[in-house]
């Protein structure tokens, strides 16, 4: 029972990495990118949500809606400002750009929060239920039901409305895409624009789950969201929900029952191994490169 | 054998160290230099080695490396506990070298180590597993009995200076550039540009990739070293991916592939955060906005003619004389 208790609430950390690596994952397919600034996105989100509540005093489910359309807006306007420039450009130059962002988002949350870690309120009030011996923290089954509902929602929408089928179009081939008379501009803002808000969620949800957030609180899960992203084979979709869950799961049985300290070296070390076995990730497609 | 064009190249490159080098002994000699602008001379022969040798592996082999600090951590770790052991045997100048050949190797051990991975990887894939294991020999260090642990390991004796971090940083000069003009290194710069056309040619993929990357993590070894010969104190906290970060804003700010840009993108780097320090809070924003508009310009239009018009102004005539 201990086992399965540990197992759930790995699921709902996998499920808060699952969400970000969503993010990474899509606009890394359609921009061919790695956005670093993308795990920084999950810090202002929650500290959008520590203002509205403790400042301005909004109700839990608007100061939630603040926080998303915040980190909409933020996300879209790094890329028309940083990225948008540099579409043709070597990779490498995008990446120095995107970790220049990472660093001015941190920077700016540090001049304006301080450098000292802020608690975050209460925004999940579910008590803990006890099936037997059974425990599942209510903050847990919240972020589980939440997030599995969203990545639901974010397949249909891939899967069946016009935009997400402009947005597969625009990752296989954007030249292409642009030629069958679809804005490439707004598909990537879009990709942008979903990904931003789902690091929001994913935002709000790390908070109540750790219950402080400073400025430097969004690199360590970004970069575990990164690994999770490559883990289920970056630009594939459903690679990254299992990629995360998987994370999720590896890191909480190893902290339960190996080593608290050892916990991220175990995660990479499966990533490595995953890797050797399969060099695209575990949904990642293979590409055979013609001569 | 080597076309007399680079090896001219290499010489003018070798030049501008010493020059460099040369100029900052005078100011010290003279009492021009201040203390502070003097405790910035080694951390910059560090960058500069760090650089060099990563652009090896980015800008020659073409292939992105994350996990530079890691190599980094693995020999300054072995050094510094070589130095500590043979502190009552050994005079400081055979222990030193000797220091830092210990480490440089131990990192090249590593380096076939994550090297082996390499061989199937390619891309954000191979990124990935250098950030990795990075991170691995982060957590393992700090869980170690013998590396001090979290609090780090202290009393490594200070014997690194100017001097010779600086002809370390001509021998990493030496040795990198030659290995780039020579047929070995034309054989990863191939695999850069084409590695189909490279492989069909009869040049074998995981062998010059396992060069480059071996080569790399040996000089990220001793340049592990001296930092940890400079500081006398080590702690994990220090090579986590943010310092693999920084080495490859260097080598990527210096232009891929050109080791006079990474040497004078080192300096830079290395003296700009210390001159915005009047900034205060402001510093990190200031400098995150610098990167971002550098790169910009990089890749802006504008700007590249700017600089074709500049060049045509500064050098209008050589260029013209060359054409004919």
């Amino acid at each position: 029972m201990d086992f399965l208790s540990n197992l759930i609430s790995g699921l709902s950390l996998g499920s808060i990495y699952a969400l970000i690596a969503l993010g990474y994952t899509m606009v890394y397919g359609i921009a061919k990118m790695l956005n670093f600034a993308h795990g920084d996105i999950i810090m202002v989100g929650a500290f959008a949500v520590i203002v509205c509540i403790n400042t301005c005093g909004l109700p839990v489910w608007l100061a939630a809606v603040v926080s998303i359309l915040c980190c909409i807006v933020l996300g879209v306007l790094i890329e028309r400002i940083a990225y948008k420039p540099l579409r043709r450009s070597a990779p490498l130059t995008v990446l120095i750009t995107a970790i220049g962002v990472s660093y001015l988002l941190q920077s700016v949350a540090q001049l304006v929060f301080g450098s000292e870690m802020h608690s975050f309120p209460k925004v999940i009030s579910m008590p803990t239920i006890q099936i037997g011996e059974l425990t599942i923290k209510g903050n847990a089954l919240v972020t589980l039901v939440v997030s599995a509902v969203i990545m639901v929602v974010l397949t249909l929408f891939i899967g069946k409305t016009r935009m997400g089928k402009a947005m597969r179009a625009v990752s296989e081939d954007k030249d292409a895409a642009e030629l069958m008379g679809i804005n490439v501009n707004k598909t990537i803002s879009v990709t942008f624009a979903i990904g931003s808000a789902l690091a929001a969620v994913a935002g709000i949800f790390y908070g109540s789950t750790y219950g402080f957030i400073g400025p430097y609180t969004g690199s360590m899960p970004g970069i575990k969201a990164f690994v999770a992203a490559v883990f289920g084979g970056i630009g594939s979709i459903p690679g990254a929900m299992l990629g995360g869950l998987a994370l999720g799961i590896i890191e909480n049985l190893s902290k339960a029952y190996i080593s608290t300290e050892l916990s991220d070296a175990i995660v990479f070390g499966v990533l490595i191994i995953v890797l050797l076995f399969k060099p695209t990730g575990l949904l990642g497609k293979k590409i055979k490169e013609k001569v | 054998m080597k076309s007399n064009k680079a090896r001219r190249k290499n010489y003018i490159t070798y030049a501008i160290a010493v020059g460099a080098f040369a100029v900052t002994m005078i100011l010290i000699f003279t009492g021009n230099a201040s203390r502070h602008m003097q405790s910035m001379l080694v951390p910059i022969c560090i960058n500069i080695i760090l650089a060099v040798s990563l652009n090896l592996v980015v800008g020659i082999l073409g292939e992105l490396s994350l996990g530079h600090a890691g190599f980094m951590s693995v020999g300054a770790y072995a050094g510094c506990l070589f130095s500590i052991y043979m502190e009552q045997m050994l005079p400081a100048v055979i222990r030193f070298p000797l220091a830092m050949l210990a480490g440089g190797l131990v990192a090249a051990v590593f380096g076939i180590i994550v090297g082996i991975p390499v061989l199937r990887l390619k891309g954000d894939y191979l990124a990935i597993v250098t950030l990795a294991f990075g991170e691995i020999i982060r957590s393992i260090i700090i869980n170690l009995n013998f590396t001090g642990g979290a609090a780090g390991l202290k009393n490594t004796p200070q014997d690194a200076t100017f001097i010779s971090a600086f002809v370390v940083v001509l021998l990493t000069l030496i040795v990198v550039l030659n290995l780039i003009s020579s047929k070995q290194g034309r054989a990863i710069m191939s695999l850069r540009d084409n590695a189909i056309a490279a492989e069909s040619c009869g040049i074998h993929i995981g062998y010059y990739k396992l060069m480059a990357f071996v080569v790399a993590a040996f000089f990220a070894g001793v340049a592990g070293v001296i930092y940890g010969h400079n500081y006398s104190i080590l702690t994990a906290g220090t090579f986590d991916y943010n310092k693999s970060i920084e080495i490859l804003v260097i080598v990527v700010l210096g232009g891929m592939g050109s080791i006079r840009g990474s040497m004078i993108a080192a300096i830079v780097m290395t003296v700009l955060p210390e001159a915005l320090r009047f900034l205060s809070d402001y510093r990190m924003l200031i400098y995150a906005v610098i990167l971002i508009v550098i790169m910009l310009c990089s890749a802006s239009q504008t700007v590249l003619k700017l600089k074709e018009q500049l060049k045509a102004v500064f050098f209008g005539q050589k260029n013209g004389k060359e054409e004919i």
